[in-house]
């Protein structure tokens, strides 16, 4: 009773403190940010003072099986449905801005111009979709790998209920206008600090589980989830160390100012991208491929150099986004050597994972979630190539600032990161929720071609988009003089702005196949449906050949 | 010391024994998963995942 | 121990294997990012660059709210078309106060680093009004609302003291009158001798076209009218810093 009434008191006292801070709040979205925590703060003291059991209310409400597995899986449940929440916003955020550019008229002012959804649909694909992803599969490898249950089940949750806050404080932030506009760092100062609390009580749980583990070994996979979790929260927290004009303000300024500014900035976000969305997800690949092929991983050996040549070649690369600028051409020159060597332990990563199905390749014509495996691991190995064939400084000078990188980033993100999600979410909601199989495989055989033709029609607009905008913006004519205004340069590329959106469309349509897949799984439905393949036979043609007697 | 000669002096032990030094440290790192004696350990360890399947399922 | 148990430690031992990986994902960050706080070739004072006017400042600080940044960059590279369509390459020297750097990565609009001064103030409000009424091709949001949204700037002085804990070299004058300074700027009718004194080359004069209210248009504006011209590329310093840069 004492230590239920002091958890209320703490709430509660949150709660105060919030509402305080939205009395005091300087701007307006301080305000409604701070409205936000007191509000999560209510419902965290109704939750405790309440007498109805709410974790039970909440295992009924999403059908978790009455005997679960010997491990802690209720997070890693939420983490499942939350990812699949998350993607669709994100891609119906992406869909949406996407159509702005076809269609200026849809920036509705102030709140869904496209400067404030842009990075709504970032921070969504990127720290909801993937983020959720990434903490759901750590929990559930980091478990079956170590034999062991989370270490702390309390802090688990916050981490799941902590990062929900975070990216809703987030998302809402940028339509309010609260943004320091770094690209991939965009939450203001509290966020940032909610953010850092919320990541370290994730290493706790991670490491502590790695601590009690049953097995000898730990496993190739959490490996690469420490590397992943660690880096990033330097990363982090070196490039939003930030001076707040007022504790009850939203504003702040960096402390790194132009070129230290951008150097930081762009160490954070190209290794964003090597360590949520690669490094991460590498330990998606070394864990579920195996998995599902039934196999082994084709090298452990590789895998070790893989892991230490990934992780230390991936943080030097972060340059290549500032060629020719101001800074120092050492530093550019150091960040394009770097990327060119990196494409060597990308590519050995790519064949450890598809080498495993060696002797298996059957299954990618029968098994649909592995076909999913494996497009993503194809995706990685094409945009690991065009990363590095980006960052030499000739091919760059025509590349950057136009659609060459959007589409280059999409096929990484789309293609290797939403691909093995997906796959990874097949492969778990059947086992999490105790069903011997999908609601219908056929469904992800869909979602599967609405998605890769979706990166098809979305990867080669921006090929041309890109490479016809950094051609007209070098043209000079015979006379001497540049032959294209700015605007012309737009108005060329309209087409393909609505081709890209129409292969965004597709790919949000295999989503919403996903969602009703997964839905269904976990109501414990069964599709009847004809198996994926079959041989086909023909009792006709089923017999020794002979003669037709002549007439 | 001036910049220049720093750079002069970093320059060439960069193209001597550094470089050097430093493909061997490359090379050791990545001969050493290879060795004979990681054999058995990293069959296990590829392997560890299969052992039991109490995942739920 | 025999090699092999040293390394069974290494790949069994958590702690060991948490810093093994921290210490090579630090060493890349240390050697690139490190230096540019000592070299002093980074960055050279250059004649003419000086913190942004309170009012400057606002409105930079609404070009970050809006997030321009994704569709305008603001670095041009040294490269002929670029030189011819924006104007001289930008230097490290003008974005030395940027607080954060805006860069950018993407042009889906034009860059703005040397906007100022390019169009007129008219151009401007008429342009972010409606962007189609000026570029009938221009894809580029409205924004109306600025014209309509009185500037509230909380604190004009804690932004500057917050700038200043920074490393933004602003005196306690500027600190002082930093409220005033602010309506100073686009209020023809206050005396505005001191902020000309103590912010070189600021433009003073109403930007919006209403003198009567201090908007968000008259920030917005004011700061895109001073991005570029602060540095005299031409004059002899800045010449000198450019030949420092090597390789551009």
């Amino acid at each position: 009773m004492e230590a239920l009434l002091t958890r209320a008191g703490v709430w509660f006292v949150l709660a105060i403190a919030a509402v305080s801070a939205v009395a005091l709040a300087q701007d307006q979205g301080y305000a409604v940010h701070m409205a936000i925590v007191a509000m999560a703060a209510l419902i965290g003291l109704g939750v405790t003072a309440s007498s109805a059991d709410v974790g039970a209310i909440l295992r009924g409400a999403i059908h978790t099986p009455v005997d679960p597995s010997r491990y802690d899986d209720d997070p890693v449940r939420w983490g499942v449905l939350a990812t699949v929440f998350w993607g669709i916003v994100g891609f119906l955020a992406g869909v949406f801005i996407a159509l702005q550019l076809a269609i200026p008229a849809l920036n509705l002012e102030p709140w869904l111009n496209f400067g404030r959804v842009r990075p709504l649909h970032t921070s969504a694909v990127i720290f909801a979709f993937g983020g959720n992803a990434l903490i759901a599969s750590s929990f559930y490898v980091v478990q079956r790998t170590c034999r062991a249950r989370l270490a702390f089940p309390q802090l688990a949750r916050f981490v799941f209920w902590g990062y929900q806050l975070f990216i809703v404080l987030a998302a809402t932030g940028y339509l309010l206008g609260v943004t320091q506009s770094k690209e991939y760092a965009e939450p203001e100062w509290y966020v940032d600090w909610w953010l850092t609390a919320v990541w370290v009580a994730y290493l706790i749980v991670f490491v502590g589980t790695i601590v009690k583990r049953a097995e000898p070994h730990i496993y190739v996979a959490n490996w690469f989830y420490l590397a992943f979790i660690l880096t990033v929260a330097m990363l982090h927290i070196v490039n939003n160390l930030d001076m707040p004009v007022s504790l009850f303000g939203s504003k702040s300024y960096p402390l790194f100012a132009g070129v230290q500014g951008a150097l930081v900035q762009w160490w954070y976000g190209h290794n964003a991208v090597g360590f949520f969305l690669t490094a991460g997800f590498l330990a998606m690949m070394y864990y579920f491929v195996p998995k599902q092929a039934e196999r082994p991983i084709y090298s452990y050996r590789l895998s070790i150099i893989h892991f230490w040549a990934l992780i230390f070649l991936y943080i030097w690369a972060g340059p290549h986004h500032l060629h020719y600028t101001a800074l120092p051409d050492w530093a550019q020159t150091l960040g394009m050597v770097f990327s060119i060597m990196l494409w060597m332990p990308s590519w050995g990563g790519m064949i450890n994972g598809l080498m495993t199905l060696n002797g298996a390749w059957d299954k990618v014509r029968t098994d649909p979630i592995i076909r999913m495996f494996v497009i993503s691991l194809a995706f990685y190995g094409m945009s690991t190539f065009e990363g590095p064939m980006l960052s030499i400084k000739a091919v760059n000078s025509l590349s950057h600032y136009t659609d060459w990188t959007i589409g280059h980033v999409h096929s990484g993100a789309l293609g290797w990161n939403g691909m093995i999600t997906f796959a990874v979410i097949y492969f778990l909601v059947p086992r999490l929720w105790q069903r011997d199989r999908l609601y219908s495989l056929r469904m992800v055989n869909w979602h599967f071609w609405l998605a890769t033709v979706g990166i098809v029609f979305y990867a080669a607009s921006m090929w041309v988009a890109g490479i016809t905008q950094g051609l007209m913006w070098r043209e000079y004519g015979a006379d001497g003089y540049l032959v294209n205004s700015f605007v012309e340069t737009v108005s060329a590329l309209h087409l393909m702005y609505l081709l890209r959106a129409f292969g965004g469309g597709l790919y949000l349509a295999g989503g919403v196949i996903m969602v009703i897949n997964v839905w269904a799984t976990i109501a414990g439905r069964r599709r009847i449906e004809a198996p994926l393949s079959d041989a086909a036979y023909d009792p006709q043609a089923d017999r020794p050949i002979t003669a037709v007697p002549a007439e | 010391m001036s910049d220049h000669s720093t750079y002069d002096a970093l320059r060439h032990l960069a193209d001597s024994w550094g470089l050097l030094a430093m493909f061997a440290v490359f090379l050791t790192l990545a001969l050493w998963p290879f060795r004979p004696g990681a054999r058995r350990h990293n069959h296990d360890a590829a392997n560890l995942i299969f052992k039991d399947d109490s995942d739920g399922e | 121990m025999s090699i092999t148990e040293q390394h069974k430690k290494l790949e069994r031992n958590v702690t060991l294997l948490g810093v093994g990986a921290l210490v090579a994902v630090a060493i890349g960050g240390i050697v690139e990012i490190a230096p540019l706080f000592w070299i002093d070739n980074t960055i050279e004072q250059v004649e003419g660059m000086r913190p942004y006017t309170p009012l400057e400042q606002a409105g930079r600080d609404i070009y970050v709210r809006e997030g321009c940044y994704a569709c305008h960059s603001q670095m041009i590279r040294p490269f002929r078309d670029e030189v011819e369509r924006y104007g001289h390459y930008s230097l490290a020297a003008e974005s030395m106060y940027d607080r954060p750097f805006q860069w950018g990565s993407k042009r889906t609009g034009p860059d703005l680093a040397r906007v100022g001064n390019r169009y007129s103030d008219e151009w401007h409000v008429q342009h972010l009004k409606n962007p189609q009424s000026v570029v009938p091709d221009s894809i580029m949001p409205t924004y109306g609302f600025l014209a309509d949204t009185a500037l509230e700037v909380p604190d004009p002085a804690g932004n500057l003291q917050a700038l200043r804990r920074v490393g933004t070299p602003y005196s306690s004058r500027d600190l002082e009158m930093a409220a005033a300074d602010l309506r100073a700027q686009a209020n023809p009718d206050l005396d505005a001798a001191d902020l000309r004194e103590r912010y070189p080359k600021a433009q003073i004069r109403d930007f919006d076209g209403d003198p009567k209210r201090l908007t968000e248009m008259d920030a917005l504006v004011a700061y895109l009218q001073v991005l570029g011209t602060l540095v005299d590329v031409n004059d002899a310093a800045a010449q000198e810093q450019l030949a420092g840069e090597k390789g551009r």
